[in-house]
């Protein structure tokens, strides 16, 4: 409501980044990285996933409360995905 | 909800802290959606990370379709672009356009349901169903095993397929509000469905953004 009205130009240069990654990330992915790949390709990803929840989705200028439930869910996802993969990972350790 | 057109509910001190509880309500279910996906990313990532996983999952990545992937990946980035500007639309009082960028907004998502759907009879052809069409002989070579590699087909369709049934309901959620935009059920003063909506539309891009890497990048196209 009392939210910025944001200028379509916004939208479209978020648009144009966002394209511009996609481009980036498929062209990379045709080289020959090794095992860089999937690091290369979540780094775009983040990016490209901050674009869209800081401008299309107004994180950057709406409700600080929806930092609060987003910053909830991503720390509850950590719990989820650090002591599961503490368990996974360290499992080969047992037989070396 | 109709009729709580541009109304405040008694409840709220006023339209703005109103439009401010109904998006925190929209982003508290999409933490709890981030959970659902997360759980499917995080079990992709237990077993990826094991040594006698990896070298398959980037062999059957490589084998996926890397052109309609990233085609749908451009499809789904513009149908977020006409979301977020019927968003503003609908802030501004815009009804005509409002409607076109809904309708269009759902036009993009179910042309991304249709590559899908290309795409996966093209999976069935090319024997990338275990279970359906699959041969194990395929894949025996170096370290590639023909189990680690339906491991990372199933959560190729199981992650696609969640996604896709998100999306189908967006599509459905967005002909809805177009029929109520068209009706002008939404004004400058409440428009919240729109923006709620908008925001779960964003989220199921987000998760395709995440899914592309993940599914279609690991391997070295075109060097096996």
């Amino acid at each position: 409501m009392a939210e910025r009205v944001s200028s379509p130009t916004t939208y479209y240069a978020v648009f144009g980044a966002l394209i511009a990654l996609t481009a980036l990330t498929v062209g990379v992915s045709l080289l020959n990285l090794g095992p860089w790949h999937t690091a290369v390709g979540l780094a775009i990803a983040t990016t490209k996933a901050l674009l869209v929840a800081l401008f299309f989705m107004h994180l950057l200028h709406g409700s600080r409360l929806a930092w609060v439930a987003l910053a909830v869910g991503v720390f509850w996802l950590g719990i989820l995905m650090v002591l599961t993969l503490a368990d996974y990972l360290t499992r080969p350790w047992l037989y070396n | 909800m109709s009729a709580n057109t541009g109304a405040l509910w008694e409840h709220y001190e006023n339209l703005e802290q109103q439009h401010e509880a109904n998006v925190l309500g929209m982003w508290v279910f999409l933490a709890t959606e981030l959970l659902i996906f997360g759980a499917l990313f995080t079990g992709y990532a237990a077993y990826r990370a094991q040594g006698d996983y990896s070298a398959s999952f980037e062999h059957a990545s490589s084998k996926l379709n890397l052109g309609i992937g990233a085609v749908n990946t451009v499809v789904l980035l513009t149908s977020s672009l006409t979301m977020a500007l019927a968003v503003r639309a609908a802030r501004l009082g815009r009804r005509r356009a409002l409607v076109v960028l809904l309708l269009l907004t759902a036009l993009f998502g179910t042309v991304f349901m249709g590559f899908k759907a290309v795409e996966y009879y093209e999976d069935y052809e090319k024997k990338l169903v275990p279970g359906l069409a699959f041969d194990p002989e395929e894949w025996r070579h170096g370290p590639v095993k023909p189990g680690p590699v339906q491991l990372f087909l199933m959560f190729y369709y199981v992650m696609t397929g969640l996604h896709a049934v998100h999306l189908t309901l967006g599509i459905a959620i967005m002909l809805t509000l177009a029929v109520m935009a068209g009706r002008g059920s939404f004004s400058p003063r409440w428009y919240a469905p729109v923006d709620i909506w908008g925001l779960y539309w964003h989220f199921v891009d987000v998760v395709w953004i995440f899914l592309l890497p993940l599914l279609y990048l690991i391997g070295t196209h075109g060097k096996f």
